[in-house]
């Protein structure tokens, strides 16, 4: 409360008058913080401190041992030389990237295609267009698990499909991240599809009309019209879409357990593994904090190069 | 949801194109129809699931339910006590982000931003230590305040997104009459922002239901255990016997099913809004 009071006092004094505290001036700006507390209170508990203390703890050996004895030694850069020097890494990073990029391609190059598919309207094309959202809606680790049926090697519907075939999908160390791309591919699809279908309608067709009438159809109407006024959107898309790529970790667990051989280990489920199952949250917090830094030095660098491409 | 400016002009395709729609369905639905094909296969054992679900067998729901049926009202409570939570947490944000001319609004603004970048895991890393001094660990009211980490932040954008379309007079007006804010919003802006309340419940709902991160990490026993991480446990160990898996699978899509056939129009608005807005 006190902390209200504060923030509320420069506006009143401000005034021409200084108001009691209890006037009604004064008690409808209590009321109009007291909209925005709760939420200010929830954010700072459940991001800015996670982060705050992430930051800390990578600087701390931070084992289970902290939570009975509550003693966590500082240790410096021990934590990051540890994690970035682990053979481990290097492997997590490529993975990262190629899981990252492999997944963002396929959706939006696919996500793009059915978008612009279903931008003319057709008999069905609305009910088709919604339930496409289903594999987006599902749970992940269904997903998974559904997948994981499906891409076994003996007994899977897709080795039966590809004539008996016996490749091992999530259990050969050279075809585990391609499978897990695939999936991730699958489960992206239907959100690409449905923000871009949204830029597309917001199109105005009088544009295409114009455009054909200088000649400019099909393709050329898409290099020419489409393209141009969707770039917003697609900034939107792609910068979601990596900084969600970056960080998912249910589909991989699920699929992979991050195997074989840390065929498909990323960041993300590194940071987990270290501080989960080795119980190392010094480590894991470490590598969480690359992770954010990572993602926020994507943000920051397309949503820049992007405005720049605007303008000029 | 509706067509562009559609003047007669609009080409539109004809019985062909719907053709090519629904093989497109058919291929990235084939998952989904496999999920329920192998759900009523008699014996999910480990052999080539066939094509078609020709003797229908109830087993493995009658396993899925037996071995995940707490599981699934586990996520169930989390999942509506988080709706709950978000709700009564992000709606008054909402007006005050949308309507109120607040210092530092556009701070709280940036960081609701902010916030969706952050990895689960990071949170999840720091929470733990925090639950376990606090004694939230296995427990339901510790899994809808992590959960609520991706209701709240999206529940935020999308109703502060509907109501700045709302015109300030509206809700002025309302003010001239004498009410207090908290009259305004309640008997004015509440009642209007119905649909933008419920899309984010809903996508609140389905966030919270699909948690496996948090259920994962914040969970150690099995008094409190959502279903997503009875899947996973399932599938952690050798599987013999999928149609049990594959019938939890698709007992745990429930609610994404409902929520396409019944609030179809309030999941685009969801979609597109989260995202753009």
């Amino acid at each position: 409360m006190a902390e209200v009071a504060r923030l509320a006092m420069p506006r009143a004094e401000a005034g021409p008058q200084v108001a009691p505290w209890w006037s009604a001036r004064r008690r409808e700006r209590l009321t109009q913080l007291g909209f925005l507390l709760p939420a200010v209170v929830y954010l700072v508990a459940f991001f800015g401190y996670p982060v705050a203390k992430n930051v800390v703890m990578g600087f701390q050996h931070y084992t289970t041992a902290t939570f009975y004895t509550g003693a966590a030694p500082w240790v410096g850069l021990a934590n990051y030389v540890a994690v970035t020097g682990s053979a481990v890494f290097g492997r997590a990073v490529l993975n990262t990237v190629l899981f990252t990029v492999g997944s963002i391609a396929g959706q939006f190059t696919i996500g793009l295609a059915i978008a612009v598919f279903f931008h003319r309207r057709f008999p069905l094309s609305r009910t088709l267009r919604s339930l496409l959202l289903l594999p987006w809606l599902i749970p992940l680790i269904v997903s998974s698990a559904v997948w994981r049926w499906i891409l076994d090697e003996d007994h899977g519907v897709l080795n039966r499909s590809l004539g008996g075939a016996h490749l091992g999908w999530l259990t050969s160390t050279s075809l585990a991240l391609l499978a897990v791309v695939m999936v991730n591919i699958w489960i992206g699809i239907p959100f690409n599809t449905t923000i871009l279908y949204g830029g597309l309608q917001d199109i105005p067709q009088e544009l295409y009309e114009a455009a054909a009438m200088d000649g400019a159809t099909g393709l050329r109407a898409f290099r020419y019209v489409t393209w141009p006024l969707l770039r917003p959107v697609v900034t939107v898309v792609l910068v979601l879409g990596v900084v969600y790529t970056l960080k998912v970790l249910d589909i991989i667990l699920g699929l992979t357990n991050a195997g074989p051989a840390n065929a498909t280990q990323t960041l993300a489920t590194q940071s987990y593994q270290l501080s989960f199952q080795r119980f190392d949250f010094g480590q894991g917090a470490a590598l969480g904090n690359i992770l954010i830094v990572v993602s926020l030095l994507f943000a920051v660098g397309y949503l820049r190069a992007s405005r720049r491409a605007v303008h000029s | 949801m509706s067509g562009p400016g559609v003047g007669g002009t609009v080409v539109r395709r004809g019985w062909g194109a719907t053709v090519v729609g629904v093989l497109l369905l058919a291929v990235m639905l084939f998952p989904v129809y496999w999920m329920v094909n192998v759900s009523l296969q008699p014996s999910g054992s480990a052999v080539a699931t066939p094509w078609l679900p020709l003797h229908l067998s109830w087993h493995g729901y009658a396993t899925a339910i037996d071995q995940q049926g707490r599981h699934l009202l586990t996520s169930l409570l989390v999942a509506a006590g988080s709706v709950v939570f978000s709700l009564l947490i992000a709606t008054p944000a909402a007006y005050a982000l949308a309507h109120l001319r607040i210092r530092g609004a556009g701070a709280v603004l940036f960081g609701t931003l902010l916030s969706q970048m952050v990895p689960a895991i990071v949170v999840a890393n720091a929470l733990y230590g925090a639950y376990a001094a606090m004694g939230l660990l296995n427990s339901v009211p510790g899994l809808i305040l992590a959960d609520s980490t991706a209701g709240i932040p999206f529940a935020i954008l999308i109703i502060r997104a509907f109501l700045g379309t709302l015109p300030r007079e509206v809700v002025e007006a309302a003010r001239v009459d004498g009410a207090g804010p908290l009259r305004a919003f309640v008997s004015i802006v509440l009642p209007m922002s119905r649909n933008a309340l419920v899309t984010a419940a809903l996508f609140t709902f389905l966030f919270t239901w699909s948690d496996f991160l948090f259920a994962l990490t914040l969970t150690t026993t099995e008094d409190v255990r959502p279903v997503t991480l009875g899947l996973f446990q399932y599938i952690g160990s050798y599987v013999s016997d999928w149609s049990s898996v594959m019938a939890t699978a698709v007992l745990a899509s429930i609610p994404a099913v409902v929520l396409l056939l019944v609030a179809q129009r309030y999941v685009s608005a969801g979609v597109t809004g989260g995202a753009v807005k």
